[in-house]
């Protein structure tokens, strides 16, 4: 008998995925029926529905057991739509990256529960809950690096994010947005359930382990972000960086509890779910935009693109909106929240004492340092898409797209800003969710519409008011606007762009994605490991007849970490097989041997 | 009545704040042993561009044409933020801000895009990236300083005095951040054209008229907002008094004057040194992060 759990936690993360997944939903009517036939949209929509039902299973169900299994329902199914595009060649070996990931995840995860699930004699969550109370100490260390490294798998944390990049970009662009926007959070939802509230926090190491981690994540998701120039790829890489500044939160809540600052530690939750709403929303939305792109070009490269805004002004409308968002933009949602992050690290040092308040410093500048990145980021993911000339006839002949897939999108844009402006309602909401997971009473803990007021611990004002702060921009702006239009009237004319003289200035003057990204190449080139190439063919000295140049990064991960991995897997495979000779006879000696080996191991113990 | 007041500040502040670069121009023209324009050259400008006629590029599009005004109107927006005789902090902190300057600068660098231009582009980028490389030496300056005075909002920051090693290596960190944001040498140089070093100027390379006067504008409100809170730090002045006249005279003196100096301060600074190659930037910036660092380590040991 299943029973289902719907306790604040639940329904928080059961909203979000409808947040998405309705637009996505919607949004799909009009990117199936162009490329897709018949069957095969039958197909998605199967797979659709299993998706999301797999998911809001994962968020309620109340024992590790079935948790585990829809938890793998969850994977296979979105394997199934990592490969749903299975004419692409890039699919199979994307989806084979994905599976292969998440069921290293999974054994982990199993691992963990099994090692609980012993303890306590039971499945059910209630009952782990209070076998975990007398766990001892390095059992507890030992399951929360289980747990840590199977959600992390999920979530995409470094260096555990290897896979991301690949599957998600591939999938249907409505189903990227939900595997980014949604999926990869119900492994935050594992981490709270099962860390947090099911485990306990024991040791302070786990929310510094957590916030170094989330602190490489963010900044290897963005810098990767900024040097890719596939759409798609971009904002999955992006994916990595966001789900590192709601693994600072986190991280945060875990280092404040267990330094006995109750109120901070709710206070960074809440700021961390806040975080894992607004990335659904826009990057649920940026993916959707990144789909439009797609099937309007029929590519996903950057290089490729240009001056779509004029031909497709929905679409890039409401991709400005989520960069925007993501860019950290006030008055839009992703602001709110990172605003709330950064003062999490400022409330925190100001209570913590000696090399803390170092390290919380630290993590502040990193947090700094992925926002200023990230606006870098998609100022060339908006402008070279979307503005200037057409640089190639992909782009040229574009047409907006349908009618349904303006819809979801739009819902998911007009979504960002509600939440952006609604940041005192939902605070407090989010942080009666964070009061329930720590168990602490947070009735002393008071958020006035333009003030937070941490008390007792701090007892310092910080001053935000989001709708104020709009009305003073939207005013401002209007000021502005009237500056302009005073005095006596002036004419405006239409001409071309200056050209130096040149007499005809087209695309290929335009400046491209990677020169945009040229300077952060070469200031972050210890990390990326950029290269270059030169070959020349000479007809003679003096005449050179071709010229290849060629320009990338290598990934640190997949150099040092997973292909020498791969490369010990398959030579332990290659020594194995010495034992598969293929002879009959050498089998039925196996066979014999392994009967006696058990009949002795029977008898002896 | 607070409204008015706040209104009358706004008004007074961006009158002023071309005034401030025409000083640093006319001190700059001085030492050099040059006559120099009148300090009031600023003026004479904005009135010549508002009173020309734009050419619009014809590859660009709503976001060209929008960019300044977004640009003008995140300053303007940012300046009632800034405590001067009335505080008007209940809307946001420094870190909103910043996150203020974050908004014109995305509308503005997307322009520089807009016109299919390679220094329009080239621009965009430059600034992008000195402004991502600025924005965790900013937070980290602020970090440090909030931890003596207990809060991030910018009202405190203008009515304690603390003259401690943390508020002189913040400020110094702040210091060199400013020369980038306010396109000052070494990072950047406003006198010259030059398509292999210009950086802000590239992104506005494409504007003219109107339009061109609006980013002018924002760009001194710009400055004089970073004046203001670099000098709420090192010499803070709080509130005046009363709002009786003499005494609202001598605050607003005070006031100023202090800007006046930091500018003169930059005058001097700007004819004595060279301009950085883009690359060498970061290597500022590390300089001025290792200042921030060791604010906060200070910031440690309550020094």
């Amino acid at each position: 008998m299943i029973s289902l759990l719907f306790d604040p936690l639940s329904l928080f993360f059961i909203f979000v995925i409808f947040l998405v997944a309705i637009p996505a939903a919607i949004y799909s009517i009009g990117y199936l029926k162009k490329d897709y036939s018949q069957g095969k949209i039958i197909l998605a929509w199967v797979l659709f529905f299993a998706f999301v039902l797999s998911m809001l299973l994962v968020v309620t169900v109340s024992n590790v057991f079935i948790f585990l299994i829809v938890w793998e329902v969850m994977s296979l199914v979105s394997y199934f739509l990592v490969v749903f595009d299975s004419t692409h060649e890039k699919s199979i070996s994307a989806g084979l990256i994905y599976v292969v990931m998440t069921h290293i995840g999974t054994a982990f995860l199993i691992a963990a529960f099994m090692i609980m699930a012993n303890f306590a004699g039971s499945f059910e969550f209630s009952a782990l809950k209070s076998a975990c109370q007398t766990m001892p100490y390095q059992l507890r260390n030992l399951i929360f690096i289980l747990l840590l490294i199977g959600f992390g798998t999920k979530a995409g944390l470094v260096p555990l994010h290897i896979w991301l990049p690949y599957a998600h970009p591939q999938a249907p662009s409505h189903i990227s947005s939900l595997m980014s926007g949604v999926m990869i959070k119900t492994a935050i939802y594992g981490i709270i359930r099962f860390i947090i509230l099911i485990l306990g926090v024991s040791a302070l190491w786990w929310g510094i382990l957590i916030l170094v981690l989330a602190g490489a994540s963010c900044l290897v998701g963005i810098i990767y972000a900024l040097v890719e120039r596939d759409l798609k790829k971009l904002l999955a890489y992006s994916s990595v960086e966001n789900i590192g500044i709601i693994f600072l939160g986190l991280g945060l809540s875990i280092f404040f509890f267990k330094l006995g600052m109750f109120y901070l530690a709710v206070f960074a939750l809440a700021a961390s779910l806040y975080h894992l709403v607004n990335h659904a929303i826009f990057k649920g939305l940026l993916f959707l935009g990144a789909g439009s792109v797609y099937q309007a070009t029929g590519t996903r490269d950057i290089e490729k693109m240009g001056g779509l805004i004029k031909v497709m002004p929905w679409t890039s409308a409401c991709f400005l909106v989520g960069a925007m968002a993501i860019a950290a933009i006030p008055p839009l949602n992703g602001f709110v929240s990172e605003w709330l992050t950064l003062q999490a690290f400022f409330l925190g040092a100001f209570s913590v004492s000696g090399g803390l308040k170092l390290f919380l410093g630290i993590g502040a500048v990193v947090l700094a340092l992925t926002g200023g990145l990230a606006a870098a980021c998609f100022v060339k993911a908006f402008g070279l898409t979307f503005l200037a000339l057409p640089r190639t006839s992909l782009a040229q002949e574009a047409k907006e797209i349908s009618l349904s897939m303006k819809f979801g999108m739009a819902i998911l844009a007009l979504l960002t800003l509600v939440f952006g402006l609604a940041a005192a309602v939902i605070i407090k909401v989010l942080v009666k969710i964070s009061g329930f997971a720590f168990s602490i009473d947070i009735s002393n803990m008071k958020f006035g519409l333009n003030n937070f007021v941490l008390s007792p611990e701090c007892g310092n004002q910080v001053y935000l008011s989001v709708p104020l702060l709009a009305g003073l921009i939207l005013f401002s702006v209007i000021l502005t606007v009237i500056i302009y239009f005073v005095g006596k009237k002036t004419k405006s004319v239409a001409y071309n762009t200056w050209d130096c003289g040149y007499y005809k200035l087209d695309a290929r003057n335009e400046y491209t994605a990677i020169g945009f990204s040229k300077p952060f190449r070469i200031a972050f080139s210890f990390f990326l490991m950029s290269y270059k190439k030169i070959q020349k063919t000479r007809d003679s000295f003096y005449h050179i007849k071709s010229f290849i140049y060629e320009t990338n990064t290598k990934s640190v991960f997949k150099e040092y970490i997973y292909k020498p991995l791969v490369n010990f897997v398959l030579r332990a495979a290659k020594f194995m097989r010495r034992a598969q000779a293929g002879s009959i006879h050498i089998y039925i000696g196996y066979i014999f041997a392994a009967i006696i080996l058990l009949l002795v191991f029977m008898n002896r113990f | 009545m607070n409204i008015i007041f706040i209104l009358l500040q706004v008004f007074l502040l961006l009158a002023v704040a071309p005034l401030i670069s025409g000083l640093i121009t006319k001190v700059k023209n001085n030492l050099r042993m040059r006559q120099g324009a009148s300090i009031f050259q600023p003026y004479y400008n904005l009135g010549k561009l508002f009173s020309k006629g734009e050419v619009i590029s014809v590859n660009a599009s709503w976001i060209f044409r929008a960019a300044p005004f977004i640009a003008l109107g995140s300053m303007l927006a940012a300046l009632f933020l800034v405590p001067g005789f009335v505080s008007v902090e209940y809307a946001g902190d420094f870190l909103v801000l910043i996150f203020l300057f974050g908004l014109g600068r995305f509308f503005l660098s997307l322009a520089g895009l807009d016109t299919a231009s390679a220094f329009g582009g080239m621009g965009s980028s430059r600034e992008m990236f000195i402004a991502s490389l600025a924005e965790p030496v900013i937070f980290l300056a602020i970090f440090a300083l909030s931890l003596q005075y207990g809060s991030t909002s910018l009202s405190v920051l203008n009515n304690t005095h603390l003259l401690s090693v943390t508020g002189l290596a913040s400020s110094a960190a702040l210091f060199m951040v400013i020369l980038a944001e306010t396109s000052r040498l070494p990072v950047d140089n406003q006198e010259t054209h030059l398509e292999l070093t210009m950086i802000h100027e590239a992104i506005d390379l494409e504007y003219s008229g109107r339009r061109l006067g609006l980013i002018e504008l924002s760009a001194y409100l710009k400055q004089l907002i970073w004046f203001i809170l670099l000098a709420n730090i090192i010499f803070p002045v709080g509130l005046p008094a009363s709002f009786a006249a003499w005494q609202l005279l001598i605050w607003a003196l005070v006031f100023m004057g202090r800007i006046f100096i930091l500018s003169i301060l930059i005058a001097f600074l700007e004819v004595s040194i060279a301009k950085m190659r883009l690359l060498r930037v970061t290597d500022f910036f590390t300089f001025a992060i290792s200042l921030a660092l060791i604010a906060l380590g200070s910031a440690m040991f309550r020094l």
